[in-house]
């Protein structure tokens, strides 16, 4: 292992370049501790941005060497090649400055895809009673513990080729509420989620499943609202 | 239902292509010739029918299938892209059926 980590850094905004950094090398090393070092011991200028540092809050993704992965959870080890590491913003979204992508459109289409709960229960109403062992429970803990990282939508081809598309993000978060018996909206979002920009745009390339920090499959959750968007246009409900 | 459209012509597509295939290695390699082929080809309501059917699945499928092409690859949207894509499938089914129609009459 080579004492010292040969650092590119993206600077600037969508117009920039890779700057070289020089970082000491340790044991059990994150990409994160690389770029905190970077800016609290070189260059304090550096933009990045994080938060809670042990794969929870779902700010600190990245590209490193190519691939967007979580950086607080990710060891030098793993990912650089020999001493290298080259480190950009998230792929997809228009870059703030340095490593700090703007993430407005990626939650904007959480929102277009009806990504928040609709309870249909009233005050008087008991406590909801979900069996953990039902099909739709189960549906749903499948998909539910996204972080909002953001890493399956920087990595999908479908998002980079169509703009609209709502992403498997977003895609994901309206399959958990659509299997979520507490809920009422499920004819809204699947209108939301069906058409060029939604599900049926996915091309189940699958690179969201295989990026996901959480190992959650995306792909599986699109799949399961194309089903659900078929079986209501047959029925004739959309 | 376009969705729905292009996984129903995809199964239909998936049981012709088979058929015509094996039946394209059974013409090849029991040597029949072109008025051989005719001969059986000709008249026969059976195989009128699956080719048109086979035709008239991919001018389903195929045409369903350019949308995102043209939309991911050239930008194209719109009335237009949807103009197009209902000409191209109207051509292949005319194409295919001029086909068929010339090696049963």
């Amino acid at each position: 292992m080579s004492a010292t980590l040969q650092v590119s850094v993206w600077r600037g905004g969508a117009e920039g370049a890779l700057q070289r950094y020089d970082v000491p090398r340790y044991p059990s090393q994150t990409v994160l501790d690389v770029v905190t070092h970077i800016q609290r011991r070189i260059d304090p200028t550096l933009a990045y941005r994080y938060a809670c540092r042990v794969g929870m809050c779902g700010s600190c993704a990245m590209t490193v060497n190519g691939v967007p992965r979580w950086t607080c959870r990710t060891h030098v080890d793993k990912v650089a090649t020999g001493s290298e590491l080259e480190l950009r913003p998230l792929r997809n979204m228009p870059v703030i400055r340095d490593l700090v992508a703007d993430m407005r459109e990626f939650f904007d289409k959480w929102e277009r895809a009806k990504g928040r709960f609709e309870g249909r229960a009233r005050k008087s109403d008991d406590f909801a009673r979900v069996a953990p062992d039902s099909p739709e429970r189960q549906a749903a803990d499948a998909g539910i513990e996204c972080i909002g990282c953001g890493v399956c939508y920087a990595a999908c081809d479908v998002v980079s080729w169509n703009r609209d598309y709502l992403g498997p993000a977003a895609l994901n978060r309206a399959w958990t509420l659509i299997s979520d018996v507490r809920d009422g909206a499920t004819l809204e979002r699947l209108r939301a989620v069906a058409g060029d920009a939604g599900c049926h745009a996915c091309h189940t390339h699958t690179s969201c499943t295989e990026r996901c920090p959480r190992h959650l499959s995306p792909t599986a959750s699109i799949a399961g609202l194309k089903r659900a968007v078929a079986k209501a246009a047959l029925a004739g409900k959309l | 239902m376009l969705w729905l459209a292009q996984r129903a012509s995809a199964a239909v597509l998936a049981i012709c292509v088979t058929v015509h295939l094996v039946t394209i290695v059974y013409a090849v390699r029991g040597g029949l010739s072109a008025a051989e082929i005719f001969g059986r080809t000709r008249g026969s309501t059976g195989w009128l029918a699956f080719y048109t059917l086979f035709v008239l699945a991919c001018a389903v499928h195929a045409p369903i299938g350019l949308r995102p092409v043209l939309t991911e690859w050239l930008g194209w949207r719109g009335r237009s892209r949807e103009a197009f894509v209902l000409v191209f499938g109207v051509l292949l089914a005319w194409l295919g059926m001029r086909a068929v129609l010339a090696v049963f009459r």
